[in-house]
């Protein structure tokens, strides 16, 4: 990857409280290549969701970006004004979010929605951005997009409002979408014509997309590679088909095997025993060392980082060279 | 006792028709007809100034099935396809508005009432979707598992339901000296554990799952469906077991019921159902999964979405979305009919033989 569009380096997010600090993010670093869709997967309260936050510059106070930075296309972000910040919003980065009732306002039309967010961004009239509107959402697959755009948001349907929200992102023509679990909220059926949507449209106007959910069914489908995170941190990242058939870090491989499957018939799933830690607790080292099969004593005292592993990178102290290692 | 493998009946499900007396020996469970509307008309006066008429919403039209004991039933649909309107039906919450269903040969619409015998109450236990609004955050552990016992007095005395309660939470892999926490200080996972405890509190035989798991992260939804598969092992348990996810039923189910629009549409053993599904709407589920196994192939997503429950379409309410209508499905009703080889469903161009058997999935 020569010119990521997207540059995450060693990003720490922090939430100052009474107790102490906890952080909620440590050291999470990865790249995002134009036209490339990123998947991150990660059981809740992985810091997933804090991730992308922290991109798009909407963390909630108290918390905040206590170290790293924040490239986009060179330019640092992490560290913009407000003003600056808002302007590349939506503009440069658009944002689809799981429940598309809160990103859109109840009192206003869907038009005005989307022509406001189109003025906002680019120099056009109302006329032309209205007609921009209504092609917006015939692309976003909007039937009879002419009239439904005067309609307001509770008149459309949840598949429909999410593809709405895709509309009022893709506006602007970012070049980066931060999608946080746009299809959680959704049935199957319409899950499926969602990803469909984000794919097409991201192929179309070669959008990269950093796709956050918990469903690795979804960046199976979608994404060109995925990091798996846990407690705060990378566990492993890579392209999806190798993470997915030959998953190298404990923690992917017992999460692999804990998804229910169609084909096949198992007794019992595979089971990692325990939770993830909480913030206020993180184990030293490793912070998987308390539940993962195959610690030793390393893994207790200090904390990998990303280490090569075949096709892709694990933090997990297995595939440091010189420490026992069985092979792949 | 054994849930998988059954080899006796396998399609006995296929020839159900009439009330309880011709039930066999091994259904724990009879649906028959079963049906709920629920009056969502605008208030009195609205309709009475504003001259708007009564709606009536059909949450659960005509529905069938048995479960036979031992066995895992999975129901599977959309939101609002009515799966979760069953279980409330099964368990007391709702009242039937037609049709019957009994529970080892007695009716079950006592329990709405109130006036069930509590033989058949401690029978019948549900487990809910979520843990977070099922326990009561003022009570401890301890109290809350010892509830049932207490109401069904089926142990005597403060030491021994003290005893009873600690082997109930061991029993879900909790510790006993968790009784005394309070439900805030524990995981979505280990209160679903809780919520497991107290439910298998009453020695019930027949538990109704409303997705279990799905408030659940993966790992500790496998923690949760390995440790409903030993429990059942181990105390014969039958479940209906009800959830949005086709890989969750597809892993927990024996037999499978795909739920639309509240009625069901398809009924099989499961494999049959996932290796040859007859109805297209379960075609369309099953395109519409993503799968791990699948990666890089595009599935085909499908058109359409679930029409308003309040103006369904006419005939077969899925007939909008299906490739296969014709003029017979815009108008008449499929009933839930035996199909060619295994199952049964409701579709007029299965019947008609309109649509061809496929060759097994994957």
């Amino acid at each position: 990857m020569s010119n990521p569009l997207l540059e995450v380096r060693d990003l720490r997010v922090e939430f100052p409280t009474r107790r102490g600090t906890l952080t909620a993010v440590d050291g999470v670093s990865f790249a995002i290549a134009p036209g490339e869709v990123l998947g991150v997967v990660g059981e809740s309260g992985a810091g997933k969701s804090l991730t992308g936050a922290a991109i798009i510059g909407l963390l909630e106070p108290p918390g905040r970006i206590a170290a790293g930075e924040i490239r986009l296309d060179g330019m640092r972000i992490d560290n913009l004004p407000h003003e600056a910040m808002r302007r590349i919003r939506g503009r440069r980065i658009g944002a689809i979010f799981q429940d598309p009732l809160t990103s859109l306002d109840p009192l206003y039309s869907i038009g005005r929605q989307l022509v406001e967010t189109i003025r906002t961004h680019l120099d056009m009239g109302d006329a032309a951005a209205r007609r921009r509107a209504i092609e917006l959402l015939g692309e976003v697959g909007i039937p009879a997009a002419g009239q439904r755009i005067d309609q307001y948001p509770h008149q459309f349907s949840g598949g429909m409002r999410q593809r709405v929200v895709i509309a009022l992102a893709i506006a602007a023509q970012p070049q980066l979408i931060i999608a946080d679990e746009p299809t959680t909220a959704l049935d199957v059926s319409i899950q499926a014509q969602i990803i469909a949507l984000l794919k097409r449209l991201c192929r179309d106007h070669g959008t990269a997309v950093m796709l956050v959910t918990h469903d690795m069914g979804v960046i199976a489908e979608t994404a060109d590679r995925v990091a798996v995170m846990y407690a705060g941190r990378i566990a492993e990242i890579g392209p999806v088909a190798g993470v997915i058939r030959a998953p190298r870090h404990p923690y992917t491989i017992g999460l692999m095997g804990s998804i229910p499957s169609l084909v096949g018939e198992r007794e019992h799933l595979l089971q990692i025993d325990g939770t993830m830690p909480r913030l206020n607790a993180i184990p030293t080292g490793c912070a998987f060392h308390p539940r993962c099969e195959r610690v030793f004593d390393r893994c207790q005292r200090e904390r990998p980082d990303l280490l090569d592993a075949g096709a892709s990178r694990a933090a997990c102290w297995l595939y440091a060279s010189g420490s026992r290692k069985e092979g792949a | 006792m054994s849930p998988t493998g059954r080899p006796e009946g396998e399609h006995r499900s296929a020839q159900h028709e009439g009330g309880p007396a011709s039930a066999g020996a091994d259904v724990l469970l009879r649906v028959a007809h079963a049906g709920k509307t629920f009056d969502v008309s605008p208030p009195w006066l609205a309709r009475t100034l504003g001259g708007q008429p009564r709606r009536l919403l059909h949450a659960v039209d005509d529905v069938s099935f048995d479960i036979r004991r031992g066995e895992t039933l999975g129901l599977v649909g959309e939101s609002g396809c009515g799966k979760s309107t069953v279980a409330r039906l099964i368990v007391g919450l709702y009242r039937l508005s037609s049709g019957s269903i009994f529970y080892a040969g007695e009716s079950v619409a006592a329990l709405a009432s109130g006036n069930a015998p509590r033989s058949l109450r401690r029978r019948l236990q549900m487990i809910f979707q979520d843990p977070y609004a099922s326990l009561n955050p003022r009570w401890r552990v301890a109290d809350i598992v010892a509830e049932p016992i207490r109401a069904h007095r089926l142990v005597v005395g403060g030491k021994a339901i003290r005893a009873r309660v600690d082997a109930l939470l061991s029993h879900v892999g909790l510790a006993a000296a968790d009784g005394r926490k309070y439900p805030h200080q524990f995981s979505g996972g280990q209160r679903q554990r809780i919520s497991i405890a107290r439910a298998l509190a009453s020695e019930p035989e027949f538990l109704v799952c409303d997705e279990p798991t799905s408030a659940l992260d993966v790992s500790v939804q496998a923690q949760v469906l390995n440790l409903m598969r030993d429990l059942q092992r181990e105390l014969g348990l039958t479940y209906l077991f009800i959830s949005h996810n086709l890989a969750v039923v597809h892993h927990v189910a024996d037999r499978v019921g795909v739920m639309y629009l509240g009625r069901i549409v398809e009924l099989a053993d499961k494999k049959p159902l996932f290796a040859t599904p007859r109805h297209p709407y379960t075609r369309m589920l099953l395109d519409a999964i993503p799968d791990l196994a699948m990666t890089g192939k595009a599935r085909t997503p499908v058109a359409g979405e679930v029409p308003n429950p309040l103006t369904p379409p006419p005939g077969c309410t899925f007939h909008p979305r299906c490739p296969h209508a014709n003029d017979r499905c815009r108008s008449e009703v499929p009933k839930l009919a035996p199909a060619p080889l295994a199952g049964m469903v409701a579709c007029h161009a299965v019947e008609e033989r309109r649509i061809p058997i496929v060759a097994e999935r994957a």
